[in-house]
């Protein structure tokens, strides 16, 4: 695949603050490439700066080659989908759409014919004459989609674009979205605090926090062997318990700061930490192991409270003397526990990911 | 934009600073060195003093300066309880549909001239007006009555003109507020007069603020309703300039009593935005 | 007390009696102004004498009607020449000192800021003798030095223009100022991002979103300048205006001809602020 987007050592300094610190990454043809960060974490003066509306402290940008410092925002071949949308209210859909190919002077029937095929393609046709504010909530975020792509940029830019949206309407349009960028085969490039977009829709993922990419990888990879502390706690949800060394080899084995002794994988190198920070994903917790199972850390937990969430059930439940999260399986299996029991659960030393760290 | 920047300031900057400082602060400066200078006995141009002295020592001047600012004041307030409960009762006490229309027709006789305004004023009261013409009829009165001409009919034109200037912000601000105020303050017992004076006024101080420098202003500045329905001895300050100028041609003395009023104004309304604790640029804006 | 708590009766009949005077006291000269520019009478005044067009239509040694009254129409023709310039002007630079204010940022912002406010509270005679002051001296000091004489320097036609343009200038600035606050720069970013030219950007997008505030801001500049009295009567040459001609007259004596002329311009204002409206009310864009 060749790279259409280039990234070499990007900084971005604000007085005395870094906002971008030496970020490096490569955007492949036709891939849906998300940031994922906190907010503050300096993802979207990355973005403003592909779009070029701000310029580099230094580093390198190329796009398909060319390298795009000091070029502005309009002559560039990359478009944004805003966060708040930005549609001209002053002009209706078509009118919308149409607006970049009317600075390309583009001919007036070329304008009409793409605008209306852009139009069928998210779903909107006959809407061309309808005022920005006589649309939905899903219905703008389309036009403004539509308004970006019918440029045929290199790469679309989306800015948190889903952020406005009610949960419902946000979790149709992430497919419809993949589903768009699969279609039309162009570059997305999505910024995202929200780590279920970012999962759902993407090619790869970059990880980003305080100014510097943590971690470029597969959503799948970057659940199961995050690369960091940070990639561990921020992506998906998992329980966190610091910890102290009490042996590394032949296995590792910490100490939990609720007493509890767990047996763990170091996902970086441990030698010479004596602090470490424990991660257990909720699912990874088994209730009422099967006595014969290996390498399981087995400890009583009692339950609490049943958050019943169809599908979704988990239960909170305390560990010592600290309350922890474990999701129940999906076949009932576990109906019968009220709070207030105590059960026998377990987990596996590879699901305990242990970091170096307070 | 952050690019570009330097070109786009010079455009926007370069007329702006034409029009205020050849239009607005060379005049103002011209207007003080204009009223400082004066003739010696020999008929050569001075510098002096002598046109403020002539103005602290002639007492009809200092006299109609002082009525001038205090009437200027009293017309403040009575326009402020004039409107009040109009504004009041349009954006608060009566029907959403109708308050759109009230607020519209309230507003239509300030797009008319000040002087239509007045000249309607004047053939409503005067002796051969319209009142006295109705009340004759009626057998209220003898023989007509000059209801013109006097302190009361000027206090009265110069509020009918200020009214707009109060009643807008006044509307303005009492519409940005919360009905569930009100009502709050009403369910936990306020009764009406503390409602008012403990929830809906400090409210709406920022229009009352703006309002009153609005209106202060006009009224001291105000040349035509003294003029026209003040009569003879409105003595206006405003009157005392036009005569400088336009009467006797004393233009030296004349600046001096322009410079006067400016600061005089300027005075009064630093110390209004002082005791309501507010700034210039929030209050006219 | 307010629309959704109950009222007792005294208290809501109080205040609609209240405002029912107010709007009275508010609408009686306008009113009785009108009426009486059609009462068959030499004076604007009572009793009711019949119906007559006279005074605007009559061309009789007696009785000269508004329309053949050359003094007055001719001053109606300078009122609207000097607005229709004040408000040219004062729209362009009020719109460009929204732009710099809103916009820019440079040293002494704040003080520009409020120097650009003063023509508010500057009484209107302070700036109408001011500029005749200025603008006498510096033609005396063109006179002397170069022995030109500038008749624009003297009581004259534009310099009435440059006096109303001094101060409805800042009623341009704030108007237009209010509309550019709620201005998302977001627009013109994602129309430069659209590959729009910087003057793309201004005429497509910040124009038409500044459109009502310009409409607005161009018909308050006009009224303001077609009525303006206290800073033109200093600075008014032969060409005089139509508020300047009505005090004259007023001054002097009274003629149904100028309730003629007032019916004109309270229709004629009124008609103009409905418009005005209306446009506001269609063009609102959020």
């Amino acid at each position: 695949m060749p790279v259409v987007l280039d990234i070499v050592d990007l900084t971005k300094r604000f007085a005395d603050f870094v906002a971008v610190d030496n970020v490096c990454f490569q955007a492949e043809e036709g891939k849906f490439f998300s940031i994922l960060g906190p907010s503050g974490c300096g993802k979207t003066t990355l973005l403003r700066m592909i779009a070029g509306f701000l310029e580099p402290t230094s580093g390198s940008l190329q796009i398909r080659g060319k390298d795009m410092l000091g070029i502005p925002p309009n002559r560039r071949p990359v478009n944004l989908v805003f966060q708040n949308l930005a549609l001209f209210p002053m002009m209706n859909v078509a009118d919308n759409i149409g607006f970049g190919l009317k600075r390309q002077r583009c001919p007036k029937k070329e304008i009409a014919s793409k605008t209306e095929a852009m139009l069928e393609r998210v779903h909107l046709s006959g809407y061309g004459s309808k005022d920005i504010s006589q649309l939905s909530g899903g219905q703008k975020q389309r036009v403004a989609i539509a308004r970006a792509l019918v440029l045929e940029p290199s790469i679309l830019l989306l800015d948190e674009p889903l952020g406005a949206l009610d949960l419902k309407l946000r979790e149709q349009m992430k497919i419809e979205l993949k589903n768009l960028q699969r279609e039309v085969g162009t570059t997305f490039i999505y910024i995202t605090h929200d780590q279920s977009e970012a999962l759902v829709m993407s090619d790869t993922v970059a990880v980003m926090n305080a100014g510097r990419f943590e971690q470029i990888d597969t959503p799948r990879n970057l659940y199961s062997r995050p690369a960091s502390s940070f990639v561990a706690g921020f992506v998906g949800e998992t329980n966190i318990f610091a910890a102290s060394v009490e042996d590394i080899s032949p296995t590792l084995r910490l100490r939990a700061e609720n007493g509890v002794l767990f047996k763990a994988t170091a996902m970086q190198e441990m030698a010479g930490a004596k602090k470490g920070r424990l991660f257990i994903r909720p699912e990874a917790i088994i209730l009422e192991p099967d006595s014969g199972l290996d390498n399981l850390n087995r400890f009583e937990v009692t339950v609490r409270t049943i958050l019943f969430d169809g599908s979704n059930t988990k239960i909170l439940a305390m560990l010592g003397d600290r309350e922890i999260t474990v999701a129940l399986p999906q076949n009932q299996q576990f109906a019968h526990i009220t709070p207030g029991e105590t059960v026998s659960a377990g987990v596996h030393i590879d699901a305990c990911k242990c970091y170096p760290g307070e | 934009m952050k690019f570009k920047l330097s070109s786009g300031l010079f455009i926007f900057l370069t007329p702006v600073l034409l029009w205020l400082f050849l239009l607005i602060v060379i005049p103002q400066i011209e207007l003080l060195l204009m009223s400082l200078r004066g003739e010696n006995n020999l008929g050569e141009p001075i510098w002096t003093f002598a046109n403020y002295l002539h103005f602290f020592t002639e007492e009809i001047y200092w006299y109609t300066f002082v009525r001038t600012a205090t009437y200027a004041i009293i017309v403040t307030v009575l326009t402020f309880i004039v409107t009040f409960p109009v504004a009041f009762y349009i954006t608060k006490v009566v029907s959403k549909r109708l308050s759109v229309f009230l607020t519209i027709l309230l507003l239509v006789p300030f797009w008319v001239s000040e002087l239509v305004r007045v000249y309607g004023w004047m053939i409503l009261l005067r002796e051969s007006g319209v009142l006295n013409h109705i009340m004759l009829s009626l057998g209220l009165i003898d023989k007509p009555v000059e209801m013109l001409y006097n302190d009361i009919s000027m206090i009265m034109g110069l509020v009918y003109t200020s009214m707009l200037f109060m009643v807008v912000p006044l509307i303005s601000s009492l519409e940005g507020m919360d009905d569930s105020l009100i009502e709050a303050a009403h369910d936990l017992g306020a009764s009406k007069w503390t409602i008012f004076t403990r929830i809906v006024i400090p409210y709406a101080a920022p229009g009352i603020t703006s309002g009153s420098i609005v209106v202060f202003m006009l009224a001291l500045g105000n040349y035509l309703t003294p003029n026209l329905m003040g009569g003879k001895n409105s003595l206006w300050f405003t009157e005392q300039i036009y005569n400088q100028f336009i009467a006797s041609f004393n233009w030296n003395q004349g600046a001096a009593f322009g410079f006067l009023l400016l600061l005089l104004s300027s005075l009064i309304i630093w110390v209004g935005l002082k005791m309501s604790k507010q700034q210039l640029g929030r209050v006219l804006s | 007390m307010i629309r959704s708590l109950p009222q007792d009766r005294g208290y809501s009949f109080g205040f609609k009696f209240y405002i029912i005077c107010y709007f009275i006291f508010l609408f009686a000269p306008l009113l009785v102004t009108c009426v009486l520019a059609f009462n068959d009478s030499n004076f604007p005044s009572l009793p009711w004498k019949g119906f007559s067009l006279d005074w605007f239509f009559a061309n009789t040694g007696e009785r000269v009607g508004i329309f053949h009254d050359s003094s007055n129409l001719s001053s109606i023709w300078v009122s609207a020449q000097t607005a229709f310039i004040v408000s040219v002007l004062s729209l362009i630079v009020g719109t460009m000192g929204a732009f710099l204010f809103e916009q820019q940022d440079f040293p002494g912002k704040q003080g520009l800021y409020f120097l650009a406010l003063t023509p508010l509270v500057i009484p209107g005679v302070i700036l109408g003798i001011s500029l005749l002051l200025t603008a006498n001296a510096l033609g005396l000091f063109i006179e002397e030095s170069t022995g030109l004489d500038i008749p624009l320097l003297r009581p004259s036609f534009w310099l009435v223009v440059f006096g109303q343009f001094s101060f409805i200038s800042t009623f341009v600035l704030l108007v237009v100022s209010a509309r550019l606050r709620k201005f998302d720069h977001c627009l013109e970013e994602a129309a430069l991002n659209l590959g729009a030219s910087r003057f793309d950007v201004i005429c497509s997008i910040t124009i038409p979103f500044l459109r009502p505030a310009l409409i607005g801001g161009g018909a308050v500049a006009f009224l303001m300048s077609f009525e303006n009295f206290n800073t033109t009567l200093f600075l008014v040459g032969s060409d005089t205006t139509l508020p300047v001609n009505l005090y004259l007259q007023v001054r002097d004596g009274s003629s149904p001809v100028i309730n003629a002329v007032s019916l004109l311009l309270i229709v004629s204002t009124s008609l103009l602020a409905m418009i005005n409206l209306l446009i506001n009310r269609d063009k609102k864009v959020e």
